[in-house]
């Protein structure tokens, strides 16, 4: 039996993205009110926005970027407070774009690095490096907030290149929405951002998308359902309730022949104010990627269930936690598998994907970057196939060893000495 | 630091905004620029230096904001929200008027705490106006569906004004509905026979 709901009537946050889709979908479809809640979406037209109401308990819960529940748990940016998450709400779906006017110099200083997407950066440093020695302005590139998978994205990229994201280049915060306008204004020279609005720069003539953030890191963790700890501990049972209905959702998502009809609810409920031909050929993994209705396949480009897309992985977060340490935004050691651990609960998504027969894995974390394919995984309640987990570098990230992975970092801004990052570390158990 | 705080307002809505202003003027503070979706916030703000910003949460330049970790250039001080934390419930009374603030760190949360209450009253003010002329259009649109409905069985059934309404009364009350809604019904069910 299920527990008993503390409150019926939620108010959940989104931001007007492709991967909001569990959350509209669970809405739409009627997911929500058979599990007994009655939920308003809220949109809102800022990250902070959900961040603060989910603090205030003015929202329930809401589509959050992966690394905020870790930022406000740990007071890495402007608020303190602790948050968390049972669940993912989708991998990948990220790309960079930039300018056609910086792509054409990009193409002029080196045209061979253009032909494979990882090497694109090498003629992005060559651009970079041609404007330092003539005294022009350092190339503007946006990322949607401080801590993103978007801003960690685009930094690995162009540090990849020995490029310093502080020095060599200016990043910038746009929101979303406005990202094309200024592309198209010539304030910034591209950006990293989720979809549809890749999509829609392309479409439009102003933008070549450079990398897919899948080339960077396959299938990376991208949105989760953040709720305030307080929340949770206070509405255990609503909680729940709120998982199955959407692991529910993402399931439909991903099934065969559903992705025409959720870009046109996407579209029509007023979740992404886009063009729904915009929204449709990502969400059929053809993401188009240059002039002339250049497209790309790129398999299972939006993940929301498939590959237990749900589980909230802790390696996820170690490897969020990591960059956050790599550029600065940590100042002081700590130990970061404690920390995933506090902020992702994969004991609580267990339960409620067992409560709906998903089979999960029984393991916290993993070594990430070590597949190339699929990949199955022996577990209590079954096989789990998993996804490709490989990065750009071919590095290998094992969240037992992050001052190893944070050592061999050419390129950092780091502000805790490395010797005390690793004796904060506990023992692996 | 001395002297009085220095306060930037960002909001799109200039009568607020002006209003606002007027009020912190008042209560001796210093107002350093009112900025809205039109200027370079990174760079004003960053020329200005203030102490204490007042931003519209409706404003998605706030994810703008949260970039700029240090405003001070010289001797850099980062910015941070202001969270009241002898209050617990202050920041849901921000959060619920729609004002986030944010403030140099270390600033004394007793000497900023006026200031974001005075903003807090400014945009409960403003929220409560709009309501107002939503309701008041909204019971205007709600009379002429009346009107219209009226109208309908008048002319079908041939029968007084006032006996409409009655009816119209009668069946809202029996399918426990509001009359409008009623009305709306009736019409749309009217316009396909």
């Amino acid at each position: 039996m299920s527990a008993p709901l503390e409150k019926r009537d939620l108010r959940i946050g989104v931001t007007p993205l492709t991967d909001c889709a569990p959350i509209a979908v669970a809405c739409e479809r009627g997911l929500f009110a058979e599990e007994g809640l009655r939920v308003e979406v809220s949109r809102e037209p800022s990250w902070a926005n959900i961040r603060d109401k989910v603090a205030a308990g003015v929202l329930d819960a809401a589509h959050m970027l992966a690394p905020m529940p870790l930022a406000a748990s740990l007071g890495a940016g402007p608020l303190h407070q602790p948050m968390g998450t049972a669940l993912s709400l989708g991998l990948g779906g990220n790309a960079i774009t930039v300018s056609l006017a910086l792509w054409r110099r990009m193409e002029a200083l080196d045209p061979d690095a253009l032909e494979a997407p990882a090497a694109r950066v090498r003629a992005l440093a060559r651009v970079a490096a041609q404007r330092r020695a003539a005294g022009m302005p350092a190339l503007r590139l946006a990322l949607v907030f401080p801590f993103s998978m978007h801003a960690y994205e685009l930094r690995y990229w162009l540090a990849s290149a020995g490029l310093d994201p502080d020095r060599d280049v200016r990043l910038l915060v746009v929101p979303p929405p406005r990202m094309v306008a200024e592309l198209e204004a010539g304030a910034i020279d591209g950006f990293c951002v989720g979809e549809p609005w890749n999509s829609v720069a392309v479409r439009r003539g102003s933008g070549v998308v450079a990398l897919a953030t899948h080339d960077l890191w396959n299938h990376a963790p991208e949105k989760v359902l953040g709720v305030s700890r307080a929340w949770a501990e206070r509405h255990p049972g609503t909680h729940r309730a709120l998982l199955r209905a959407l692991l529910r959702a993402a399931r439909w998502c991903d099934e065969p022949g559903h992705r025409a009809e959720l870009a046109r609810l996407l579209a029509e409920g007023g979740y992404v104010a886009a063009p729904l031909d915009a929204l449709l050929p990502s969400l059929h993994d053809e993401l188009p990627v240059g002039p002339g209705g250049a497209t790309r396949r790129i398999a299972h480009f939006h993940v929301f269930d498939r590959f237990a897309a749900g589980f909230p992985w802790r390696s996820h977060a170690a490897w969020i936690l990591t960059q956050m340490l790599r550029w600065g935004q940590l100042e002081k050691a700590l130990d970061v598998r404690a920390a995933a651990a506090d902020v992702y609960w994969t004991e609580l998504h267990r339960e409620v994907a067992a409560e709906l027969g998903m089979a999960r894995p029984q393991i916290d974390e993993k070594i990430e970057g070590e597949h190339a394919a699929p990949w199955k995984l022996a577990g209590a309640s079954g096989e789990t196939l998993l996804a490709p987990d490989r990065f750009l570098d071919g590095a290998r990230f094992d969240p037992a060893r992050v001052a190893d992975s944070l050592r061999a970092c050419a390129v950092h801004a780091l502000r805790v000495p490395l010797d005390e990052l690793e004796a904060a570390q506990r023992p692996r158990g | 630091m001395g002297g009085k705080l220095r306060i930037a307002l960002v909001d799109e809505k200039p009568e607020r905004s002006s209003s606002l202003e007027a009020a912190l003027i008042a209560e001796g503070y210093d107002v350093v620029a009112r900025l809205g979706g039109a200027d370079d916030l990174r760079a004003r703000i960053a020329e200005l230096a203030p102490d204490v910003i007042i931003v519209d949460m409706q404003s998605p330049d706030r994810d703008v904001l949260e970039d700029m970790q240090r405003i001070h250039r010289e001797a850099p001080r980062p910015i941070v929200m202001f969270v009241d934390e002898s209050d617990g419930p202050s920041i849901r009374a921000a959060v619920r008027a729609g004002v986030s603030a944010y403030v140099v760190d270390g600033l004394r949360s007793r000497s900023v705490r006026p200031i974001v209450e005075v903003a807090i009253a400014r945009f409960e003010e403003f929220q409560a106006l709009r309501h107002e002329l939503e309701e008041a259009l909204e019971s205007l649109e709600e009379r002429k569906l009346v009107d219209r409905a009226k109208g309908i069985l008048m002319e079908r059934r041939g029968i007084g004004e006032q006996e409409a309404y009655r009816l119209l009364r009668k069946a809202a009350m029996d399918r426990q509905v509001k009359l409008a809604e009623l009305a709306r019904q009736l019409i749309a069910t009217a316009e396909l026979l």
